[in-house]
């Protein structure tokens, strides 16, 4: 106790220095004076008193510094010291610490607002119980990887099953809910009834669903998301027991979740109601809409798991060959489905974001060696006055620290707002898919990967001037003429410094140029209609009043014509699933006429209005559209793409031809009568699949989305259409109101691809601006050291043009050994992002010279400035310098 | 041990004896009473008392504050604390069984055989 105490005091006399050495001064003053007047009492003269009194005291001075190490720390002391120094070397330098600080906090801001993302997204655990005993389970045709599964199967795999604790499904439901304001169409998700207990989730207010409560005689009950609670209950506690109606069902609820609770494959779901089967597609084996989440039992691994489902799937298969045939089964763990795409460019941005502050660090670091290199002079005289190495070494570290310090504290900072930046620049569609971003903050494991970053720095920046510290050097420095030798250990370290920024340069910018034309490529694509002037929205009629047939097919009709007759709208169309959404929605086709081996010829469905073709500007190849007057009387037809007349028909008319479901079933066959040009029904990155389309005016539906061509602004038409389908009936709700444009635009793979290129293409940017200045930093260097090299050269005749060729030729071997080390690691880097790319290779040649040409040109560019010094360079003054 | 920390301790302790001995009194006057005390066998050199005093002064057992000389001189005057007067006792004690022992060694003994 007694010994901390003391080491407080001369931790706190560190701070009050001055009053301390008063006091001192003070005292010694009175013992002395106390002194001389013994003395002089005792009969000496008033010289010899004071001569006795300061000789006994062992001098003044003397007892001051035995003081002083008592009063203080004597090692903080000198640290605290050496930092005053440092400061005020800094800010002799203003120029130096700003550009070292800004390129600190750049390199340290961008890993670490980066590395937050990451983490939000692939370290910090899900809010699950035990998340990685948790398994994505769906099924898997030959052309489907993931496939859903339909209610039979989920039965059977639930019931025969020896590997999970519990299997679990849910399937994305969008409901009617009656708000103040009117009908509302709100996202939900139906689940079974265990679905929150094998997830390891409780609700936070009331009970979770009970065993059998997604049966179809039990009663009808939701549990709200806490989003929902607070938003449309206004977080009322008396909540549970309150009556809400789904499309027109009354359903009890009966708890609430979480705040932190989020399940991305089903976005921000804000009711959750259970399955009650009983629908049409519940009834069939082959029809998918189910999705699975299981928990392993104890001590079974992923791949014992998949083997049993698979054994299953192949009794099934025996069982149910019609609906069956080629249904395999997948698992994954729950983690990788729910961040699924983002990973790959959340790891391709924290590389560039590293690569980034490499060179920072880099360059910071061979402008530390510069600066050591001016005070060689400095060092010198204060080792020769008696300043140790590890004094020396320690004035480099305090440096490192400061500017690390300084960097770092401005890095976070800026990362702060850099995350608050990017996650406001994410358009809301994406971010719902991303709900695990949320929380995005500077939490503890991004401070502690800040520090982290932030020690290499400073180890890297001490170190580097340290290891010039050799004591020969030390001793040579004395000397005025000892330029040469000191010079050239510097120009080889910081040449290899410079061809490391060049090489990290190349592989960035070979990345953001692969990147870059991955995405022009993906905008090349063809979306198969024009994405322009297009309004698009989803609309859902009651079922009372438009559940039959001819009620819905009325509704359509009018609906078109309410909106053609508003100023600016070209035409109108109606379609079940809007194009640039997902390959799905699957038919099993069989061909009439044709040999049928029970094969599974899956191609995706849509039931369009007559229109449809026509306001996508579609290219019709053969054939004809469907006519408005073709309705569930006539013969059924159907519009067939390319790929499926490719496919099915090659070298055939397709028009005329029949084809039904597998049974061949009379009602379901359907004659073609047209071919369109394939329109895109998935991402642009996707596979075109084989598609018929088939008349909405033949199976109508009371919900579809509308498609609205517009001749000006499509943007301020959107309120306009909506009033109008509300106009018809104030019971029907609108939702989902956009653009085609906006949809394409903002569609997660072409989100991706954009914000990745320009992330990237910005980290490339800068490093190549920071390789070329470190270039430019390294032959500047060299050119002043060589001064008197080159003014003896012009002096014995050489010429400009040899001179510059002279400088060039160093900075080029410098740049070209940066482009082919660089061109080899972007070869390698390249191939570990394959999958980011689209329609681009690898090692496509056109990019990787492009980049080496812009490299080369900035790194000629850099040098030209000092080879002109070089060039213009006086033999005689140059000569007289020395 | 080193010998300047015995060296130290024991200053510490003749520091505090002094001040049990005379009160309150100012670093001339502790050196001056301890190399009477000596009879000035102990030539002791005045600047190394301070940081002594210092040490004793962030440990607690002494206290310090300024005052006026019997010759009417403004000097910095140390005293006692309680705990000191205590840290005294245990030292003294603790000196005095040291002393004790070793002196044990040095007296000329016949019960070994």
């Amino acid at each position: 106790m007694r010994q901390l105490r003391a080491w407080l005091l001369r931790l706190k006399g560190l701070f009050r220095k001055d009053a301390r050495e008063r006091e001192l001064a003070d005292e010694l003053e009175s013992h002395l004076q106390m002194h001389v007047d013994d003395n002089i009492r005792a009969g000496m003269s008033p010289q010899e008193a004071h001569r006795v009194a300061v000789m006994k005291l062992g001098g003044v001075d003397q007892a001051k510094e035995a003081y002083r190490d008592r009063a203080t720390i004597p090692f903080i002391e000198s640290i605290v010291q050496d930092l005053r120094f440092t400061l005020r070397q800094l800010r002799k330098n203003p120029a130096f610490t700003v550009t070292a600080t800004m390129m600190v906090a750049l390199g340290i801001g961008a890993s670490v607002a980066i590395f937050a993302f990451v983490d939000a997204a692939l370290i910090k655990p899900l809010p699950y119980q035990d998340p990685s005993r948790l398994l994505f389970v769906t099924e898997t045709t030959p052309e489907i990887p993931r496939a859903a599964i339909s209610y039979y199967d989920y039965l059977d795999w639930k019931k025969m099953n020896q590997v999970f604790e519990s299997l679990d499904v849910y399937n994305q439901r969008g409901a009617v809910i009656n708000t103040p304001t009117g009908m509302e169409m709100v996202d939900g998700a139906r689940v079974s009834d265990g679905f929150f207990r094998t997830l390891g989730v409780a609700p936070f207010l009331g009970r979770d669903f009970y065993a059998g409560e997604d049966l179809p005689e039990a009663p009808r009950t939701v549990i709200l998301s806490y989003g929902s609670w607070q938003k449309r209950f206004g977080g009322k506690q008396d909540i549970v027991g309150q009556t809400i109606t789904f499309n027109e069902i009354p359903h009890t609820i009966v708890g609430v979740l979480p705040q932190n609770f989020h399940f991305a494959p089903v976005e921000n779901a804000e009711f959750w109601i259970t399955l009650h089967p009983g629908g049409n597609c519940d009834q069939r084996r082959s029809c998918h809409y189910l999705n699975g989440v299981a928990r392993l039992k104890d001590g079974v691994s992923e791949g014992a798991a998949l083997a049993d489902l698979t054994r299953i799937a192949k009794d099934l298969e025996a069982q149910y060959p019609d609906s069956n045939r080629n249904q395999g089964a997948t698992v994954a763990p729950l983690a990788e489905v729910i961040v699924g795409d983002v990973k790959p460019v959340l790891l391709l941005l924290l590389g560039g974001a590293g690569l980034l502050l490499l060179i920072a660090c880099v360059n910071v670091a061979s402008l530390l060696l510069v600066r050591s290199e001016t005070r060689r002079r400095e060092l010198s005289v204060r080792s020769a006055l008696g300043a140790t190495r590890g004094r020396l070494i320690r004035q480099f570290v305090i440096e490192g620290l400061v500017i690390v310090t300084v960097g770092s504290t401005a890095a976070l900072v800026s990362s702060h707002w850099a995350m608050q930046i990017l996650t406001g620049l994410i358009p809301t569609q994406m971010m719902a898919s991303m709900p695990y971003l949320d929380d995005l903050r500077l939490n503890s494991r991004v401070l502690v990967f800040a520090i982290a970053v932030a020690g290499f720095a400073a180890a890297l920046f001490s170190l580097t001037p340290s290891l010039r510290l050799s004591s020969l050097e030390m001793r040579a420095g004395m000397a005025e003429g000892a330029r040469g030798s000191a010079g050239n250990v510097w120009t080889r370290i910081g040449s290899r410094l410079v061809v490391l920024e060049l090489t990290t340069a190349m592989v960035l910018l070979v990345g953001a140029g692969l990147l870059g034309k991955s995405f022009y490529r993906l905008l090349q694509v063809e979306p198969g209609f024009e994405t322009n002037n297009l309004i698009t929205m989803r609309v859902t009629a009651p079922r009372a009043g438009y559940a039959k047939d001819e009620e819905a097919l009325a509704l359509g009709r009018k609906l078109q014509e309410e909106v053609k007759r508003l100023p600016g709208v070209t035409s109108v169309a109606l379609v079940d699933v809007l194009p640039l959404s997902y390959n799905g929605n699957t038919d099993w086709i069989r061909f009439v006429g044709r040999g049928y081996n029970g094969e599974h010829n899956e191609v995706n469905q849509r039931a369009v209005s007559p229109g449809y073709f026509a306001t996508l500007q579609a290219k019709l190849l053969r054939g004809r559209a469907f006519s408005d007057a073709e309705d569930a009387s006539k013969p059924k037809v159907v519009v067939i793409n390319r790929t499926l007349a490719q496919k099915y028909y090659p070298g055939e008319d397709p028009i005329g031809q029949r084809f039904g479901d597998i049974d061949l079933d009379p009602k379901s066959i359907k004659e073609i009568i047209g071919v369109v040009d394939d329109i895109r029904e998935g991402p642009l990155d996707s596979e075109i699949w084989p598609a018929y389309y088939y008349s909405f005016n033949q199976y109508p539906d009371n919900a579809f989305s509308v498609m609205v061509r517009t001749s000006r602004g499509e943007q301020s038409l959107m309120p306009a259409v909506a009033d109008a389908i509300r106009g018809i009936d104030s019971r029907i709700t609108v939702s989902s109101q956009t653009t085609m444009a906006a949809r394409a635009n903002n569609a997660p793979t072409v989100y991706l691809r954009r914000s990745s290129t320009w992330l990237v293409g910005g980290f490339a940017a800068v490093a190549l601006l920071l390789g070329v200045v470190g270039l430019y930093g390294v032959i500047a260097y060299s050119v002043s050291q060589r001064t008197r090299e080159i003014g003896v050269r012009i002096a014995l005749g050489a010429q400009r043009a040899s001179v510059y060729q002279l400088i060039l030729r160093e900075a080029g071997a410098l740049a070209l050994a940066g482009i082919v080390i660089g061109t080899g690691c972007a070869m390698i880097a390249a191939s570990l992002m394959r999958k980011l790319l689209f329609g681009t290779p690898p090692w496509d040649v056109a990019t990787l010279v492009c980049v080496a040409a812009v490299l080369g040109a900035s790194a000629l560019l850099a040098s030209f400035l000092p080879a002109r010094r070089a060039a213009s360079v006086d033999p005689i003054s140059a000569l007289r310098a020395e | 041990m080193s010998k300047t920390e015995i060296w130290q301790g024991t200053l510490a302790l003749m520091i505090l004896k002094t001040l049990e001995t005379l009160g309150p009194l100012h670093g001339y006057g502790i050196a001056r009473r301890i190399e009477q005390i000596s009879g000035d066998r102990l030539c002791l050199n005045y600047g190394t008392l301070y940081p002594s005093l210092l040490k004793l002064e962030q440990e607690g057992w002494i206290a310090s504050e300024w005052g006026v000389s019997e010759n009417n001189r403004k000097a910095k005057y140390y005293k006692l604390t309680r705990s000191g007067r205590k840290q005294l006792e245990r030292e003294a004690s603790e000196w005095n069984q040291t002393t004790a022992i070793v002196a044990r060694f040095f007296v000329p003994s016949g019960d070994q055989s």
